[in-house]
């Protein structure tokens, strides 16, 4: 068999998180009844007209000045006509001819080391409405809520060689996209969404192979296992000596192999021109500056950042950024309890293990950094210890309960009384006569035997180093 | 008194004294419409209980001060069939839309509303505005009242009859080629189309965005100044709309055109042009240079190109407009569709009528992919040397002076058969509207056929004022000439 290069182009689509649509006042807000998020504008109804949501504009430019994207001064909307009952207007107000950013890219790294994958260009457009096909009534109803909702499409270069390649941009696109707060980025809500370009051709080759569309592709699992998938279709197909035809494919993810749905003849002329309700939009210099001044601090200085000022480590300080909420509790959690290194430690393993036993995503965090705040400082006081902290954290977790009220109302304060401790030592020995005498042969093993069965009957109220204290000087 | 022969501000004074209440005015209208309307077929709608229930509510806060600043409190309004009005049905005279309720108003409603005029009715058109007869409408064509055997113009028809019929003094209609001034041209009653972006468009159906203006039509170029004072404004909804207007034209009306440069175009008096309406043109010109004018013929270019270019952009727009018709949430469906493609097609081609589908078919034709360059663009190049050759006739003259058509009305009947003659009607009507320029049309005089001519003003943008003028002052030479109901 030859050896196969693949060229992987994306094209993303982000909801923008602005509170109205991008051309009526309709609030943009997920789920709703059918058809409770419309008016006339978005409905497309005779005679309305669309106004510009310069909000949208606001947040395309702050994709667009973070991804190092050239800003088109005068950019103008289009129309791109298709009949579709998702689609009131019947055409979807987009920017082919002159979108608002061009030539950006994205620095990644990947099992192939670090590389920058190109950014064609971001252009803002309207979402459409959704289809439900009711199986009972046997009929399709449609629900116009998400119509006209705001959208940025990101277009890469042909730059991506892997599924892994591929990941990696998606998961910086996001995390870039997230820290913004352009955009939830909630793949499972449809508010990002990525179409896969992919082709392959002979290592060595200069020219590109014919490349197959697969559309709205809503996880990255799917997303690698699309890849994979399709990337071996191709090259057997050339193995057979067959050719690829350009054609836009459905994958299936439950059943791990894609469909073709039209093919290139099939393709829609979408008669695309400039839409006459929208006036051009011109893009100052004032504009852009203001933009680049209100620019948050994004993930790479981020990690640098609590590498250098909290000396965390470079691993931890990937993981904590690796995503937007974690990283705002840390932050806000430091500021509380000046402790970087024990947040850090608490995200790193407690959170991270209750995320996978729970399988949430770090996104879906939803305690308060006040709670963890204070918890770090009830096991530094001594007022708790770690084992019982552990516990309470886990209720934070779930329910984001104030610790210090809930280790008073379930009465979990460590025990410091030092005669009650001792009795109950006293009593621990007793009843273990064996490892005393295995202790004072010299098997200083059986000592964490003995503290564990002190902890057990003092029910986990009890500073371990106290126990431990205690137990030499009684053995002695 | 003849309180429908009144024009509009006399009427509206008439009210305001006390003389006559709007009820009085409304029913008496609503008579004059009764009486003439079987013949004429000026209305697709005529709202006889809401008419008298705003007559009341209008009559009574006029009674309170309110109203101090509009001269058309209790003045009966017709609106063009393709402007929203709530809860009125809005049809643009086609069976795609025949059962279409809006439930907002246009903004040029909400403003008549708030001046207290009567909103009475809407008028016949061409199917979507497409048209320059009216007979392309689906509830029938309208017939001009100086002659029932001709047409009325269009595409607003309705309006400009409804206006000379008297069944109503002024009249909203909307101009994308022509469909204010030729109509009126047809019928011997006054229009204007304003500057791109003075009127808003929001509410008012789309036919080709880029050209569209809603303009009023009258008897009287003091009725049609005064109500574009009244509906002209920008407008949040609609993002074309001029921020800042300076809504002066009712000073425009006044009898002095001493040292206005007026050029005549040398290509608006050649070749194609009825010799009468020549001479009309001519005698105006003459007319103003003795009121001390300054009058003088010159070439303005690219005239040849405007019809060509005006197709390709307006059908291109249109066909993008229109798709929205498609039988999923109003208007029109077929019936007994067994899938979506056939909902469409089924639904579209019962829908429309003949001219709408021809410009769509141009249109999508203009925009498909390697055609885009060859049609749209140069379309739009050309578009832009017009705009240029009136900027440059502009650097010498107040205004243009011309016909408004190359005919007066046409007879009933056999004008949508040869549709490129009928285009090259709009010849002297579309560069306007191409160019964005605002343009009146006023009666001036009646041809051998007992028909009345139009001539037309043409201004630089926003100069309004100045084409007010001018038309003021050849207005006051002559008597109104009404045609015998």
């Amino acid at each position: 068999m030859k050896s196969y290069e693949t060229v992987i182009g994306l094209e993303v689509h982000c909801e923008l998180d602005t509170k109205s649509k991008i051309f009526c006042g309709c609030t943009t807000q997920f789920g709703g009844e059918p058809n409770t998020h419309v008016c006339p504008v978005c409905s497309g109804m005779p005679g309305t007209l669309p106004v510009l949501n310069k909000q949208v504009v606001n947040y395309a430019l702050k994709a667009g000045i973070a991804l190092g994207c050239d800003i088109t001064r005068y950019c103008k909307f289009d129309r791109k006509n298709y009949f579709y009952p998702d689609l009131p207007k019947a055409y979807q107000i987009s920017q082919l001819y002159l979108p608002i950013c061009r030539n950006g890219y994205i620095e990644i790294e990947a099992e192939s080391g670090r590389k920058q994958i190109g950014i064609h260009e971001i252009h803002m457009e309207e979402d459409a409405g959704k289809l439900i096909h009711d199986e009972w009534e046997d009929c399709t109803i449609v629900d116009y809520n998400r119509c006209g909702v705001p959208l940025i499409e990101i277009v890469s270069e042909p730059d991506m060689r892997s599924a892994g390649e591929v990941i990696a941009y998606l998961e910086k696109l996001k995390l870039i996209l997230q820290y913004l707060s352009v955009s939830d980025c909630k793949m499972q809500e449809g508010s990002l969404r990525a179409d896969i370009n992919l082709s392959v051709r002979e290592v060595g080759s200069e020219v590109f192979g014919t490349r197959t569309e697969m559309k709205n592709m809503n996880s990255f699992k799917a997303i690698a296992r699309a890849i994979e998938g399709e990337q071996k279709r191709q090259i057997e197909l050339l193995e057979e000596g067959k050719t690829v035809l350009q054609e836009t494919r459905r994958w299936d993810d439950n059943k791990d192999t894609s469909f073709g749905m039209r093919s290139k003849e099939d393709a829609q002329d979408y008669r695309y021109f400039p839409d006459p309700d929208l006036p051009p939009v011109s893009i100052s210099e004032a504009w852009i500056n203001k933009i680049k001044a209100e620019q948050p601090e994004l993930r790479d200085e981020k990690k640098a950042r609590y590498i250098k000022a909290f000396g965390i480590p470079e691993y931890d300080a990937g993981i904590i950024t690796g995503s937007k909420v974690m990283a705002g509790i840390f932050e806000s959690a430091v500021d509380l309890c000046k402790k970087p290194k024990e947040v850090s430690n608490w995200l790193m393993v407690e959170t991270m293990r209750l995320l996978k036993v729970n399988d949430m995503e770090a996104e879906e965090i939803h305690f308060s950094s006040e709670n963890l705040a204070k918890l770090i400082d009830l096991v530094d006081k001594g007022v708790i210890n770690r084992t019982v902290a552990k516990k309470v954290y886990e209720v934070i977790f779930t329910d984001d309960i104030d610790p210090e009220q809930y280790v008073e109302e379930n009465g979990l304060k460590m025990d410091t009384d030092d005669g009650q401790l001792r009795m109950v030592i006293e009593k621990v020995l007793a009843e273990n006569e064996k490892s005393v005498q295995d202790i004072k042969a010299g098997k200083t093993k059986a000592v964490g035997y003995l503290v564990g069965q002190t902890m057990k009957a003092m029910k986990g109220k009890a500073d371990p180093g106290m126990v431990n204290r205690l137990l030499t000087e009684m053995l002695s | 008194m003849e309180l429908t022969r009144l024009s509009a501000l006399e009427l509206g004074r008439e009210i305001k004294k006390g003389q006559v209440t709007v009820t009085q005015a409304v029913k008496e209208q609503l008579s004059v419409i009764k009486a003439r309307d079987a013949k004429y077929q000026c209305f697709i709608t005529v709202k006889t209980d809401k008419a008298l229930e705003q007559a009341e509510v209008v009559q009574k806060k006029i009674e309170l001060g309110e109203y101090k600043n509009s001269p058309i409190a209790g003045v009966p309004v017709a609106i063009k069939d393709n402007i929203c009005v709530k809860e009125m049905t809005t049809t643009c005279a086609s069976k795609m839309l025949d059962n279409f309720e809006p439930g907002y108003h246009a903004t040029v409603i909400g403003k008549l509303k708030e001046a207290g005029a009567i909103i009475i009715g809407k008028t016949n058109m061409d199917e979507f505005a497409m048209g320059s007869t009216t007979e392309t409408s689906h509830f029938g064509e309208t017939k001009n009242p100086w002659n029932i055997e001709r047409v009325p113009g269009g595409s607003s028809g309705g309006s400009a009859a409804a206006v000379a019929a008297e069944e109503v003094p002024i009249a909203l209609g909307s101009d994308t080629g022509g469909s204010i001034r030729q109509p009126s041209a047809f019928c011997g009653v006054t229009g204007i189309k304003p500057t791109y972006g003075t009127v808003s468009r929001s509410g008012l159906i789309a036919y080709a965005s880029s050209l569209d203006q809603i303009g009023p039509i009258g008897r009287t170029v003091s009725d049609c100044a005064s109500l574009l004072e009244i509906i002209a404004g920008h407008d949040i909804k609609d993002s074309t709309s001029v921020p800042e207007l300076a809504k002066n034209y009712t000073e425009g009306l006044v009898d002095d055109v001493k040292g206005m440069r007026i050029g005549i175009p040398r290509d608006y008096i050649g070749e194609g042009l009825g010799t009468e309406i020549k001479e009309a043109v001519i005698q105006a010109g003459k007319v103003l240079e003795d009121k001390g004018a300054i009058v003088e013929f010159f070439n303005l270019d690219m005239v040849d190109y405007a019809i060509p270019a005006y197709y390709v952009i307006a059908s291109a727009e249109a066909s993008s407009n229109l798709s929205r018709y498609d039988g999923i949430k109003y208007g029109y469906r077929a019936k007994e569709s067994t899938n979506l493609q056939e909902v469409y097609k089924k639904t579209r081609n019962e829908g429309f009528g003949q001219e709408v589908k021809r410009r769509m078919m141009i249109g999508a034709f203009v925009l498909s992919s390697g055609y885009y360059d060859a049609y749209y663009i140069k379309a739009l190049q050309v578009k832009a040397l017009i705009k240029k050759a009136f900027d440059n006739a502009f650097k010498k003259y107040d205004f243009i002076l011309g016909p408004t058509a190359p005919t007066t009305a046409l007879k009933l009947g056999n004008n949508l058969n040869d549709p490129l003659k009928m285009y090259l009607g709009d010849i002297y009507t579309v560069s306007v509207n191409l160019a964005g320029l605002p343009a009146i049309s006023l009666p001036y005089g009646i041809d051998s056929k007992g028909l009345p001519i139009g001539i037309q003003m043409i201004g630089d943008v926003f100069k309004e004022k100045t084409i007010i003028r001018g038309a003021y002052a050849l207005e006051q030479t002559r008597p109104y000439v009404r045609p015998v109901l």
